[in-house]
């Protein structure tokens, strides 16, 4: 037991002088490792080969029995988040990371066994539900801690976090196909060894994170930052209980405003460079188009540090008010920049859409923090991950299947996504509703002192230190 | 208890730690600027 009281909550209370700037590097040493997820499609292709090598055998696996892992991944990301949710937040933050990077790892190890003996759900299992968990603990891992950290500034604190989740991808996607080109033999495509040395880096990549991750000690605040004694219209100065929380109108107020902005993302980053080919037909070329993704997923990075930075000065409602109102034009305008042939126009609508989706996730945790406290937010956020979860169904289900109805029906594919841009403009409009009934948590909600000072000595207790120390 | 950047945590265990993740992440986003510039090609 011993050998692992390094983890405990208790050994990660930061000494006097500890500077909170070395937070953020711990939490995207975690976040941009999990990011991979974003870019495990570049082993779709190579999977459908292991067999057959060059070309796809009969016995090999196709794309849309690969396309499980991702999906599978993903909800277990949700589900995980929100069960282990309370426990990463009483654990402390260092033993959530070593779980994620342990489950991440070791979730890749399993994959490359199944691959070598050629068994899918070896793989569903490995990458899908053993790597889904450490998806899901590693992403709420940092979030309550830099909560805490930056008080003054949540916001773009959860921000640079999550931002990594973004960038992860980018880390992943040429890392991935330079490994597979030096592992690959006439004879032998390489995923699995690619898989082994990825699991092995990410681990030592995420303990890093684990290592130098701190919580502040009781009491701390930064320098010159006074805390608001008052609570304001919409920030609370009191906490909510995690399971209290879900019985909060406004939680799901948040779980339904998250799932619109996430789904509307979500179905253009899977189909965009369809969609941009088929909308513009001889002016994006393949080529042009796969350079138009990889913008999207920059900017995808780039809007979750701006938008979650930028709802520290504007508030947490007004953003997402900002990302109702301009995801509504943006979807209302796509169909008529493909009536006109504006490629720029186009580009331009979905880039702002995408950064959107980006800051609708790294802002959540903050909005989260002003309506619930910051004793529980971290276990809160798991359980609104699911919203995650839900939408990754709704957001291609919407794109897919309206495009398959309306070429079967006769409509041109250059206008087979008009009906899903409406539709999506009509999501914003309900986001938008359900955005404007966030009022600020009945006092009732509210966590009574005794139960704050029973809930503190539980989590010393869930961090197995001795209580009376 | 104040935040005491200055006199706590070293410099270079700041410097290491951000280069430790912004050097991957920065060449990662090089090079997704890289082939994002085909679509204006």
């Amino acid at each position: 037991m011993s050998l692992f009281s390094f983890l405990d909550r208790n050994h990660t209370i930061a000494k006097p002088g500890f500077s909170r700037w070395m937070v953020p590097p711990a939490a995207l040493c975690i976040h941009l490792c999990i990011g991979q997820a974003y870019a495990f499609s570049v082993f779709n292709l190579p999977m459908t080969k292991l067999i057959g090598i060059t070309q796809s055998a009969p016995n090999d696996w196709n794309i849309p029995e690969l396309g499980w892992i991702f999906s599978i991944a993903i909800f277990v990301l949700g589900f995980s988040a929100a069960i282990f949710g309370r426990w990463v937040e009483e654990g402390g933050p260092r033993r959530a990371m070593f779980t994620a990077a342990l489950c991440w790892s070791i979730g890749f190890f399993i994959s490359a066994f199944g691959v070598y003996i050629h068994n899918l759900w070896v793989v569903y299992f490995g990458y899908g539900l053993v790597g889904g968990c450490g998806l899901g603990i590693g992403y709420i891992s940092p979030v309550s801690t830099l909560i805490k950290w930056f008080p003054d500034r949540p916001g773009m604190a959860t921000g640079m976090a999550i931002m990594g989740f973004g960038g992860g991808a980018f880390i992943a996607s040429p890392l991935s196909v330079w490994l597979m080109s030096k592992f690959s033999t006439p004879t032998h495509v390489g995923v699995a060894e690619t898989f082994i040395v990825m699991g092995a880096i990410y681990f030592v990549f995420m303990m890093v994170g684990a290592f130098i991750v701190r919580l502040p000690a009781p009491g701390w605040k930064p320098e010159g930052y006074i805390a608001p004694v008052q609570a304001s219209k919409l920030i609370t100065t009191n906490d909510v209980y995690v399971y209290d929380a879900l019985k909060t109108p406004q939680f799901w107020f948040i779980w339904i405003v998250l799932c619109i902005n996430v789904t509307a993302g979500i179905g253009v980053l899977g189909q965009a460079s369809a969609m941009s080919q088929e909308m513009f037909p001889g002016k994006i070329t393949a080529v042009a188009a796969a350079g138009f993704v990889g913008l999207l997923s920059l900017f995808n990075m780039l809007g979750r540090f701006f938008w979650a930075s930028t709802s520290d000065y504007i508030g947490r409602k007004n953003t997402y008010f900002c990302f109702m109102v301009l995801g509504f034009l943006m979807y209302c305008l796509v169909p008529y920049t493909g009536s006109i042939g504006s490629v720029v126009g186009f580009v331009l609508c979905f880039l702002v859409i995408i950064t959107m989706y980006g800051g609708g996730f790294a802002t959540v945790p903050a909005y989260l923090k002003d309506m619930f406290g910051t004793r529980y937010v971290g276990a809160i956020h798991g359980m609104l991950i699911t919203a995650w979860s839900m939408a990754g169904i709704f957001g291609p289900v919407l794109v897919n299947y309206i495009r398959e109805y309306n070429i079967t029906h006769g409509v041109p594919k250059a206008q087979a996504y008009n009906i899903t841009m409406y539709i999506m403009a009509g999501l914003f409009v309900i986001g938008f509703i359900a955005n404007a009934l966030i009022k600020a948590v009945h006092h009732r909600f509210h966590m009574q002192p005794e139960h704050e000072a029973i809930s503190g000595q539980l989590a010393v207790d869930a961090a197995g230190e001795p209580t009376g120390a | 208890m104040a935040n005491q950047v200055r006199t706590g945590t070293p410099a270079w265990q700041l410097v290491l730690a951000w280069a430790w993740v912004g050097i991957p992440l920065a060449l990662g986003v090089i090079q997704t600027i890289i082939n994002s510039l085909k679509l204006f090609q």
